[in-house]
């Protein structure tokens, strides 16, 4: 096979369709939100096509969107916190597991990946409600005197969101953790380390790039999930996405609501960037 | 093998009645036999469960999803597979470009796509069409065809086609007795990967869905912002039940943790 045109051709027959799709399918659309952004709009006189950046002023002087925003980002470094509390040790027990056992337990720990959202976020809406399970089982039990709120809080909207998350953080860790050769772990018990450090020393080293990957993966999805806090939420209680969403289906100011999402979009591609290089040079050695 | 502690256990424990205590507690109030929420005593009832034939458009949403999901999941496989066989074999310029082009819905947030569907459809006049939400399904869900393919594409022994074509195979019978075969437990699996995130995805859709033409998730999150009720618990542990029967099966057949990660290799 001499590398002549027509071989050197090939890949970009067999990538020329999807990379089409893409260009028109995301590149544009994405191109004319960012556009959209920068254009007026009137309450009578809909959407005009004129460069502006009334949108963005508008986002950064308003302390309501100002307060959105904070909100949102609370909420996700909450919820990657939670996630990686939860999550690393789970990841750990898991990996430990026998095999029969974890491919259980996957099940269970996975299977609602799979499940709808939706329904998932309406299973915590009839468990935190104020006549809702957990409520009345704190009550029974007397730690409580009365219902607490957690509808309609930023508790029930972290509580539910890293519910849907923690599957990723569990997955990413867990990768890593195979990676691991457990003769290690056994050289430094031989050695005469105690549980802790070998904890500290040798498992968590190396794999605090999974943890890295995985509170990416959760944080990003966090600070731009729309069912969860919508649901748990309610009207009231505003995140972005559900602020963007607002702007395009209520108010019908498609600009300010295109400002929102490109800002969102914007501080998420920085933030992953910025992590995805911090990771690559500290980790390095790591991966090898 | 299994050395985790009683402390280890115990969290453990803990862990997954976590996360199974939210679809538990659906199914058990989708068979409550009061009109309000409530869970059921000693008396459980089907009466919401029948309810759901009374509301149509559940079904009709149910009907649109699954048309939806395999769909947009085949022109997703169909696009993938191709692209997959490139970027596993060939080294040219622009390859790193275009697969991070691929993977990028799953880092751009969906709100983000739902918002530039809607937009740009509604430039192009299909705003609210079945044929606008299969193209934007096509666009979320690719990557979890192509991860998949490329993963199966990396593993196959070249040396199989070689043979193929030194004893006189045609390109495509190469392609359609060789190279797919080899590559098809990726392709299945990716398939169905891309056809559950179809079924499953709300958030982008909500967006881009009209009255006419929507899917399950979307039709139960508006019935949810009105009210939630002993019928809409229903209609979602029927989603749960599917599921569950889905995932066992899946499980049987490849192994729930290559379908997750790829395949272990990474």
């Amino acid at each position: 096979m001499s590398p002549n045109a027509s071989a050197r051709a090939t890949p970009y027959w067999l990538t020329g369709p999807t990379l089409a799709v893409f260009l028109g399918l995301v590149i544009i659309p994405l191109g004319m939100t960012v556009l959209l952004a920068f254009y007026d709009w009137g309450q009578y006189k809909g959407i005009v096509a004129e460069f502006t950046l009334k949108n963005f002023r508008e986002i950064f002087s308003d302390s309501y969107f100002l307060e959105v925003f904070l909100r949102t980002l609370r909420i996700a470094v909450l919820v990657t916190l939670f996630a990686i509390l939860i999550g690393v040790p789970e990841a750990y027990i898991l990996n430990r597991m026998a095999p029969s056992w974890r491919g259980i337990c996957l099940l269970a720990i996975l299977g609602p990946l799979l499940v709808s959202v939706v329904a998932r976020t309406l299973g915590w809406a009839l468990l935190l409600g104020s006549n809702g399970l957990l409520n009345r089982g704190l009550m029974a039990l007397g730690l409580i005197g009365q219902p607490l709120e957690f509808m309609f809080t930023e508790t029930g909207v972290v509580i539910a969101l890293v519910h849907v998350l923690i599957p990723f953080m569990i997955l990413a860790v867990w990768a890593s953790l195979q990676r691991l050769d457990p003769q290690i772990e056994n050289a430094a018990l031989s050695l005469g380390a105690s549980r802790l450090t070998i904890w500290r020393r040798v498992i968590l080293p190396q794999i605090v790039p999974g943890i890295l990957s995985g509170s990416i993966i959760v944080f990003a999805l966090a600070a731009s999930a729309f069912a969860s806090p919508a649901i748990i939420g309610g009207r009231r209680l505003k995140v972005a996405a559900t602020l963007a969403y607002d702007e395009f289906l209520n108010t019908l100011n498609w600009p300010l609501g295109a400002a929102v999402a490109v800002l969102l979009l914007a501080a998420l591609v920085i933030l992953t960037v910025g992590t995805n290089r911090l990771v690559e040079r500290r980790y390095s050695q790591v991966f090898e | 093998m299994s050395r985790n502690g009683p402390f280890a256990i115990l969290f453990h424990t803990l862990f997954v009645v976590f996360m199974l205590a939210p679809l538990v507690v659906v199914c058990l109030v989708a068979f409550t036999p009061e009109g309000y929420l409530s869970l059921p005593g000693r008396v459980w009832s089907l009466r919401w469960f029948r309810a759901i034939l009374d509301y149509p458009e559940f079904l009709r949403a149910f009907r649109d999803s699954l048309w939806l999901a395999a769909l947009s999941s085949t022109v997703a496989i169909g696009l993938a597979v191709p692209a997959a066989l490139a970027i596993a074999r060939y080294r040219f310029p622009g390859r790193e470009a275009m697969t991070a082009l691929f993977m990028s819905p799953l880092m751009v947030p969906h709100v983000v796509l739902g918002i530039a569907f809607l937009r740009f459809f509604t430039q192009i006049g299909l705003s609210g069409t079945f044929l606008g939400l299969v193209l934007s399904h096509i666009i979320v869900i690719l990557p979890f065809a192509l991860r998949l393919v490329l993963a199966a594409s990396y593993g196959i022994d070249r040396r199989i086609e070689h043979a193929a074509i030194s004893l006189g195979a045609s390109p495509a019978v190469v392609f359609r007795r060789v190279t797919l075969p080899l590559i098809l437990p990726g392709v299945v699996s990716g398939w169905l990967l891309a056809a559950i995130n179809s079924f499953d995805e709300v958030t982008m859709t909500v967006f881009i869905a009209s009255p006419a033409t929507t899917t399950l998730p979307v039709r139960m999150f508006l019935y949810i912002q009105d009210n939630i009720d002993p019928l809409i618990a229903a209609v979602s542990a029927c989603l749960i039940a599917l599921t569950a029967i889905l995932l066992m099966a899946l499980d049987r057949l490849f192994g729930l943790d290559r379908l997750f990660v790829g395949t272990g290799k990474g």
